[in-house]
C-alpha cells in the first residue's frame, strides 16, 4: 500500500486551491480513505483555517524538516473524521525554509500509512510551487473561468508536463452558470478547448463556500450544497470510479448545463 | 442566434466571447514566447534585410504567428513593389 501524492496547484493566487484541497481531504476522508493535507504555502498558511484546525497545531511542516520533532508530532488529526489529518505549514518563516528534496522526503515517509496525500501549493511558480510539485504522482490545476486564471493556469500546465508531472487534470472553480447563459462568462467548452487537458470536475460558485470558511467546516461535510456535491463526485474521479459529466455535444447548451447541474446533484452516492 | 443579434442590432459579442478570443491569442504568443513586441521587431528586421535585395512595399508586410495542430508558423506576407517585372520573366 502505497499513497498517492496529488499536488493542487493554480499559478494565480485567489483561485480555490486551498478550498480545494480541504474539500477533497474532507470528501476522501468521509470515503473511507486515509488522508493528509499537506499545506506547502510556508509563511501564508490557510489550510488549517479552512479545515477549522488551526488551535490544534503544536508543530508544522518547518519543524519535521529541521529536525525539532518527528513528523507524526506534526500530523494534526481531523476529529470529525475517520483519517483526515493536516500538516501544517510555517507561519513565521518563508519559502527558503523548504527545499524541493524535502517534500519528497517527507511525501515518501508518509506514503506507506497513507492512501492520499494532497499538497496545496502556493500561488505563482516559484520556489514555493516547484516544492509543492516535487513529490507529485499527479496534479490537479484550479482555475475560475476568467481570462487572467486560464492564462496561468495555462502558464502552470506548461511547467507541470516540462516536469514530467503531466498531463494535469483540471478543476473549474466558482462558475457561474446564469452569467455563461448569457454568454458573459467562459464556458466549461471554452476553458478546456483553450488549455488542451482534461477536466476532473467544475464546482459552481456557491455561496455555502464562504459560510464554511467562515466557520472551519468545509462544505463537503454535508452533501447538499451545490459546491458540495461536486467536491465530492471529485474524490469519486480520484478514487478510479467513472462519475460521468453531462453529454457534451448533443442538446443546446443552456439543456446541457441544466441537465448537468440536475446530475451533479443526482449522481452522488 | 446570437449572431443574428449581432447582424441585427450590431451589438458587441457578450464578454464571454470576448474572452475567449483574447485567450485564444494570449495563449498562443505566451506558449510559443512570441510577444506582439517580439513579431514587430521581426518584421522591421525582415524588411530590411529583403529590401536590401528586392524592393518591396513595406507597409504591406505582415509577419504573423499562428497556431496549428502539429506544428505552429512564423508566416510573413511581404509583397513586392514590381509586378511587372516579374510578369516579363
Amino acid at each position: 500500500m502505497s499513497a498517492r501524492v496529488v499536488t493542487i496547484t493554480s499559478g494565480k493566487g485567489g483561485v480555490g486551491k486551498t478550498t480545494v484541497t480541504a474539500n477533497l481531504g474532507v470528501a476522501l476522508a468521509m470515503r473511507g480513505q486515509r488522508v493528509v493535507t499537506i499545506d506547502a504555502d510556508i509563511g501564508l498558511r490557510n489550510l488549517d483555517v479552512m479545515l477549522g484546525l488551526e488551535n490544534r497545531i503544536v508543530y508544522d511542516l518547518v519543524d519535521v524538516v529541521e529536525g525539532r520533532c518527528r513528523l507524526r508530532q506534526a500530523l494534526v488529526r481531523d476529529k470529525r473524521l475517520q483519517e483526515l489529518y493536516l500538516l501544517p505549514a510555517a507561519q513565521t518563516r518563508d519559502k527558503s525554509a523548504l527545499r524541493a528534496e524535502d517534500m519528497v522526503r517527507v511525501c515518501d515517509e508518509l506514503r506507506e500509512s497513507f492512501d492520499f496525500l494532497l499538497v496545496d501549493s502556493p500561488a505563482g511558480i516559484e520556489q514555493g510551487f516547484r516544492n509543492a510539485v516535487a513529490p507529485a504522482d499527479e496534479v490537479l490545476i484550479v482555475t475560475n473561468p476568467e481570462v487572467a486564471a486560464v492564462r496561468d493556469a495555462d502558464r502552470v500546465i506548461g511547467l507541470i508536463e516540462a516536469e514530467g508531472k503531466g498531463p494535469a487534470r483540471l478543476i473549474i472553480n466558482r462558475l457561474k452558470p446564469e452569467l455563461v447563459r448569457r454568454g458573459e462568462m467562459l464556458d466549461m467548452e471554452a476553458v478546456l478547448e483553450l488549455l488542451a487537458i482534461d477536466l476532473i470536475g467544475i464546482i459552481p460558485e456557491d455561496e455555502t463556500v464562504i459560510m464554511a470558511a467562515n466557520t472551519g467546516r468545509p462544505v463537503a461535510f454535508a452533501d447538499n450544497s451545490p459546491a458540495g456535491r461536486s467536491f465530492h463526485q471529485i474524490a469519486r474521479r480520484l478514487m478510479g470510479e467513472e462519475v460521468p459529466f453531462a453529454p457534451l455535444k448533443e442538446p443546446g447548451f443552456l439543456e446541457r448545463l441544466f441537465r448537468w447541474m440536475r446530475s451533479e446533484g443526482e449522481e452522488q452516492r | 442566434m446570437k449572431l443574428l443579434d449581432r447582424l441585427l442590432h450590431r451589438q458587441e459579442p457578450p464578454s464571454g466571447e470576448i474572452a475567449r478570443e483574447r485567450l485564444r491569442l494570449v495563449l498562443a504568443h505566451d506558449r510559443a514566447n512570441i510577444s506582439p513586441g517580439l513579431l514587430e521587431v521581426l518584421k522591421d528586421e525582415i524588411i530590411a534585410v529583403i529590401s536590401r535585395h528586392v524592393p518591396i512595399d513595406p507597409e504591406g508586410v505582415q509577419v504573423t504567428y499562428t497556431e496549428g495542430p502539429r506544428i505552429n508558423r512564423l508566416v510573413a506576407d511581404i509583397p513586392l513593389r514590381t509586378e511587372r517585372r516579374a510578369q516579363r520573366r
